[in-house]
C-alpha cells in the first residue's frame, strides 16, 4: 500500500536531517566574535579525538572545545530532549498543547534545582539534576491530580499546568530571595530563563545519556502511544496497560525535563512547537514521528541558541526568551485550531 | 450449551435478581471441574458500585459462542458498565468475569485485547489518522516493539477493511468521515484485532436509519460473539439472538426477542405504553413495538396529555 513508500521516505528524512544537524552545529560554532571557519572546527574535533595535530592557537582551539563546541551540542541535545518529552506528552495527555515548559513541569524542575544550589544540599551536576528531577515529578503529579480532579479536559490540563507554573515559579522566587546572596541570585535568574551559556561538557554528557535512554524508552512505546489515539479506554481494549504505560513514561519525560532544566534553564516553547512541525512532515506514528521530531528540535534550538547569543552582539539573550518569543503565537495557532476543531 | 440462557422468560415482578437464576454462569469462575463446558465470555453475579450508589448488582449473562446478544434498559440501568466489566476496563466489585473460564483478571491486557474487541458509542481523536491507520490500530495487542507489521498483520487489517467495504476509503483521512462511516471503520478496527468476542455499546447513536441498519447487518453477520447495548427496541428485536434487559442495575428478563418485548416488560421497564405486533407466529416471529405513550405514575394529567386516551 502507498504506506510502503512513505517508509524510506522517513529514513531518508532522518538521514538528511542528522546530515542537517551536523551542518548546522559546525556552521553555528563558526559563528561570533572570533573569527572561526568550520574548517578549523572539523581540525580541532579531529585533534581532540586523536585524528590529526591542532594547527590553531591553543585560544582558538579553547573557544572552539571548551566554549562553542559543548554549548552547541548542549542545545542540540536540549531541542530534541524537549522535542521528544513534548511529542510524548501531547500523545499520553491527548493534548495539542502539553509540553514539558506549558505544563509547569519545567518550572518545578527549576525549584527542585534552585532548591538544591541556593540551600547549598551540594552543588554538583549530579545533585542538582537530582532535586530538578523530584521537582519535575511532583509538579508533573500535582499537574495530573488537579487536570483529573477537574474533569481532564484539554483546557483543564492546560489551567493546571498554568496554577503548577505560577506556584513553582513562585516558590522559586521565594527561595532565592530569602536565601540566595546578590551574585547566585544574578546567576540563578538568568540560568531560569533558559541560556545555554557557560556550559561545559559534563552537561553534554549527562543530558546526551538521559536522552538517549529517554528516547529508547519512548520509542519502545511507540505503538503504545499511537494505541492512545481514542483515548486511554480505548487504548486499554487494545491490549495497552494504561497505568504503567502512564508511570514509566511520565518518570522518563520528568527526568529528562530535569537532566535538561538543571544544565539550560526552562527553555520554553520547544516541546510545543516541534512536534507540529514533525506531525506536519511524517504524520502522527510515533515511530516515524519522535526521531524525526527529536532532529527538528536539535537543529531548531542549534538555530536559535546562535540567533540568542550573537543577536545583540556582545550581550547575550536567553535563548528561552528568543523561544518564547517564537512559541507564544504558536501556542495562540494551535488553541485556535483546537477550539474550531471542537 | 447447558449454560447458556436458562428459562425462557424470566421476568420481573418482584425486582428480585433474576440474573442469579442462571446458576452454572453465576459459578462459573469456580474452576475447571465443573460439567459445563467454559466457553467464551461470561459475567459472573457481577456487582459494581459508583460513588456509594450501585450500578450493577448481582448481573450474570452468558452469550452463546457466534450469537448476537442485546442489552436493552432505560438511561442509567448499567448497560454501558457492565459492558466495561466484560471489557476488562474496569473490574467488578463482586462477582467475576471470565473468558473460557479464566478470570479476566487473571489474563494480561494483550491476551484479553486479542480476543475481545470493543467498539464504544462514539469515538473521536484530535490526531490525524487515515483509515488504515485507525484500522492498523487493531493490531496493536498482536506486535511486538521494535518489529515491523508481520504479514498476518497485513492481512488482517486487509480482510478488516474488505469485509467493512472500507477497501477503497483506505487513505482517507478520519477527519472527513461521517458519523456512520467513523463507525464503520470502527468496526473494521475491532476486526483487525481478530476478536471472538465484540463489544459494542450503543454503536447507533448518532446515525440515520440507513446506517444503522448497515451497521447492524455487518455486526450480526460477523463471525465472532457480540453483545450490544442498544436504545432502539425494534432494531433489538431485528437484529439480535437474546436480549438481556437491565433495571437499576439488575437483570429483569432474558430471552429471545419474542419472549422479552412485551407491552407488560416494556410497560414495567421503560415507563411507556406500547402495542407489539409479531410478524409471524411461533417462537421466531420477531415482535414488532409501536409506542402510544407514556406510562401515567405518579403524574396523571401529566400523561392526559402526551396518550390519547
Amino acid at each position: 500500500m502507498t504506506r510502503r513508500t512513505a517508509r524510506p521516505r522517513v529514513g531518508l528524512l532522518c538521514a538528511a536531517g542528522t546530515a542537517l544537524l551536523v551542518a548546522s552545529v559546525a556552521v553555528a560554532i563558526t559563528i561570533g566574535p572570533a573569527d572561526i571557519r568550520v574548517a578549523d572546527v572539523w581540525s580541532v574535533v579531529a585533534s581532540h579525538l586523536g585524528w590529526g595535530s591542532a594547527e590553531l592557537s591553543p585560544i582558538r582551539d579553547g573557544i572552539v572545545w571548551q566554549l562553542r563546541l559543548p554549548r552547541t551540542l548542549l542545545a542540540a541535545v536540549c531541542g530534541a530532549g524537549l522535542a521528544v518529552c513534548g511529542a510524548v506528552m501531547q500523545s499520553l495527555l491527548r493534548n495539542p498543547l502539553a509540553d514539558p515548559f506549558v505544563l509547569g513541569v519545567s518550572s518545578g524542575a527549576s525549584t527542585g534545582a534552585v532548591v538544591v544550589v541556593v540551600l547549598g544540599a551540594g552543588g554538583g551536576l549530579v545533585s542538582v539534576s537530582a532535586g530538578a528531577f523530584l521537582g519535575a515529578l511532583l509538579s508533573f503529579g500535582l499537574v495530573l491530580l488537579l487536570s483529573h480532579t477537574l474533569g481532564g479536559t484539554t483546557d483543564r490540563v492546560v489551567l493546571s499546568g498554568v496554577a503548577a507554573m505560577q506556584l513553582f515559579s513562585a516558590l522559586t522566587s521565594f527561595v532565592v530571595m530569602t536565601a540566595a546572596d546578590a551574585e547566585t541570585t544574578r546567576g540563578v535568574l538568568f540560568w531560569l530563563l533558559g541560556s545555554l551559556g557557560g556550559v561545559g561538557w559534563t552537561d553534554v554528557w549527562v543530558c546526551l545519556a538521559v536522552l538517549v535512554v529517554a528516547l529508547a524508552v519512548c520509542l519502545a512505546y511507540a505503538r503504545t502511544l499511537d494505541a492512545f489515539a481514542f483515548g486511554q479506554d480505548a487504548a486499554a481494549t487494545l491490549g495497552v496497560s494504561v497505568a504503567r504505560t502512564r508511570l514509566v513514561l511520565l518518570c522518563v519525560t520528568a527526568l529528562l525535563t530535569a537532566a535538561l532544566v538543571s544544565s539550560a534553564g526552562a527553555i520554553g516553547f520547544v516541546g510545543l512547537v516541534l512536534p507540529h512541525a514533525a506531525r506536519a512532515l511524517v504524520g502522527s506514528g510515533h515511530a516515524r514521528l519522535l526521531p524525526v521530531a527529536a532532529l527538528a528540535g536539535a537543529v531548531f534550538l542549534v538555530w536559535v541558541d546562535t540567533l540568542a547569543r550573537t543577536v545583540l552582539d556582545p550581550q547575550e539573550v536567553p535563548v528561552g526568551v528568543v523561544t518564547s518569543l517564537i512559541g507564544v503565537p504558536v501556542f495562540v495557532l494551535v488553541l485556535y485550531r483546537t477550539r474550531r476543531t471542537r | 450449551m447447558t449454560a447458556e440462557h436458562i428459562g425462557t422468560t424470566e421476568h420481573i415482578g418482584t425486582g428480585e435478581q433474576v440474573g442469579a437464576a442462571e446458576g452454572a454462569a453465576g459459578t462459573a469462575g469456580a474452576g475447571k471441574g465443573e460439567a459445563v463446558p467454559d466457553v467464551g465470555l461470561r459475567a459472573g453475579r457481577v456487582s459494581r458500585t459508583a460513588d456509594g450508589r450501585v450500578i450493577l448488582d448481582g448481573v450474570s449473562i452468558s452469550p452463546a459462542p457466534g450469537s448476537t446478544v442485546g442489552l436493552l434498559g432505560p438511561n442509567g440501568s448499567g448497560k454501558s458498565t457492565l459492558l466495561r466489566l466484560l471489557s476488562g476496563v474496569l473490574t467488578p466489585a463482586s462477582g467475576v468475569v471470565t473468558l473460557d473460564g479464566s478470570p479476566l483478571g487473571e489474563l494480561g491486557r494483550r491476551d484479553i485485547a486479542r480476543r475481545i474487541a470493543v467498539v464504544e458509542q462514539q469515538a473521536d481523536t484530535q490526531v490525524e489518522l487515515s483509515v488504515l491507520d485507525v484500522v492498523r490500530l487493531g493490531r496493536t495487542p498482536h506486535r511486538r516493539a521494535w518489529t515491523p507489521p508481520s504479514q498476518a498483520d497485513e492481512e488482517a487489517v486487509r480482510d478488516a477493511l474488505t469485509r467493512t467495504g472500507l477497501t477503497d476509503r483506505a487513505q482517507q483521512s478520519w477527519h472527513t468521515l461521517s458519523g456512520g462511516e467513523r463507525q464503520r471503520v470502527q468496526i473494521a478496527r475491532a476486526l483487525a484485532q481478530e476478536p471472538r468476542e465484540l463489544l459494542l455499546d450503543e454503536p447507533t447513536n448518532h446515525l440515520d436509519i440507513q446506517h444503522q441498519l448497515d451497521l447492524l447487518n455487518l455486526v450480526t453477520s460477523l463471525p465472532v460473539t457480540s453483545v450490544v447495548a442498544l436504545h432502539d427496541l425494534n432494531l433489538a428485536a431485528m437484529y439480535c439472538d437474546r436480549l438481556v434487559v437491565l433495571r437499576e442495575g439488575r437483570v429483569v428478563a432474558t430471552g429471545t426477542p419474542a419472549d422479552v418485548l412485551t407491552e407488560e416488560l416494556i410497560a414495567e421497564v421503560y415507563g411507556v405504553r406500547t402495542a407489539v405486533t409479531r410478524d409471524s407466529e411461533g417462537p421466531d416471529g420477531r415482535p414488532h413495538v409501536r409506542f402510544l405513550g407514556t406510562v401515567s405514575r405518579s403524574e396523571p394529567r401529566e400523561s392526559a396529555h402526551t396518550c390519547p386516551e
